[in-house]
């Protein structure tokens, strides 16, 4: 019996740990959002969305994201390249969803919709996230914010005013009232064309399947 | 019988060891459980996809999420778990007295001591991001390594 312990033991900790694994695994997997028709992003537009492309792109990619979020940082690269590989096929809606752990998200969000007030905000919100590693890890993160906004020529007396005034907080809120109700918890939180698209396949390849799919399912036949 | 075969007899089969040995080993197997625990759940994390984003984990994953986290495509904590379970069933068997187990054992311990050296130094000096998770495993494998050395050698 001695001689086959070994064996038995470690059979035994092989299996539990598949079986642990197996079952956090099943915990942890994440729920395929979905936006409901009467929720979708084309009905949901508004004067304070920022979106790129055309308005009756057969695609919409709508993002969740937080300026401070080094993934998001990291696809939003990629995502550039994809909005200019599909060009008028593809709408792209940003939303502010910083969260409260990463200290200057919250700033970042502010300064993109102060741009955004002066009809810079995509100009800010690619800067952010091409600094990010810059302002992330800054004491005053601020001070680098004022800069970027003078890089891009804004007004600065106005900026000041609407960085810290009521509309922007109010478009920030809206955003994160919007992920919220759709079930967004992770950033970044992309939809396209309304279906959510798994954390795992948040990089560029996979990201492009899914639009190719979206084009296809825009082109058939509707019976 | 020749003396190379008896040798190898006595490798592939299980000899008495003096019971603080035995003690030594069985500290590793059970330390190297919290590895292995340590691993698995950073791998079901990358399984589940939250390495890729903010949110899902009270951490942000600037070290799973990197470039450095996976080699040839497959996560380093898989590697990890699969290094852990091998130092556990190395050390399991080293304990009942199999001498080639410990030879392994050795090996797989030394070898992940070398790979902690370097991801310590990519968070440290790479990414400028330290993962709780990674230095808890870096903590058992210095551990891990400190009772090897430790460990009485049977000539």
């Amino acid at each position: 019996m001695r001689r086959f312990l070994p064996f038995i033991i470690v059979a035994l900790v092989g299996f539990i740990t598949i079986g642990a694994g197996t079952m956090l695994y099943r915990a942890k997997r994440p729920t395929t959002l979905k936006i409901s028709e009467e929720k979708g992003a084309e009905r949901e537009e508004q004067e304070s969305t920022h979106a790129r492309g055309p308005a009756r792109a057969p695609v919409t990619l709508e993002e969740f994201g937080d300026f401070q979020c080094p993934p998001c940082g990291m696809l939003s690269g990629p995502l550039l390249e994809i909005e200019k590989d599909y060009g008028a096929k593809l709408r792209v809606i940003f939303r502010n969803f910083p969260f409260p752990n990463h200290q200057h998200a919250l700033e970042a969000a502010y300064t993109a919709e102060a741009a955004g007030l002066q009809g810079r905000y995509w100009e800010m919100h690619d800067l952010l996230y091409k600094e990010q590693a810059n302002w992330s890890n800054a004491p005053d993160a601020k001070q680098l914010f004022v800069s970027y906004a003078k890089m891009l020529g804004l007004e600065m007396d106005r900026f000041e005013t609407d960085i810290a005034g009521p509309t922007v907080k109010a478009r920030v809120t809206a955003d994160q009232e919007r992920g919220k109700s759709l079930g967004v918890n992770a950033t970044p939180s992309i939809f396209i064309n309304n279906q959510g698209v798994p954390p795992n396949s948040l990089n560029p390849t996979a990201l492009r399947a899914a639009i190719d799919e979206a084009l296809k399912e825009k082109e058939k036949p509707t019976s | 019988m020749s003396s190379q075969s008896k040798s190898r007899v006595q490798q592939s089969t299980a000899i008495a060891l003096p019971r603080g040995t035995v003690i030594v080993y069985t500290m590793i197997a059970l330390v190297s459980l919290a590895g292995l625990v340590d691993a698995t759940y950073l791998f079901v994390q990358n399984l589940a996809g939250e390495t890729a984003v903010c949110g899902g984990s009270p951490d942000c994953f600037r070290v799973l999420g990197s470039v450095y986290a996976k080699i040839a495509g497959i996560p380093v904590a898989a590697i990890g778990t699969v290094a852990y379970f091998a130092v556990f069933t190395f050390a399991t068997f080293a304990a009942f007295g199999y001498q080639r187990a410990r030879t392994f054992l050795i090996v797989t311990v030394f070898a992940m001591f070398l790979s902690t050296l370097w991801f310590l130094y990519v968070q440290a000096f790479l990414l400028h991001a330290f993962c709780r998770y990674c230095l808890f495993s870096a903590a058992i494998i210095f551990f891990l390594t400190g009772l090897i050395v430790a460990t009485p050698q049977r000539r």
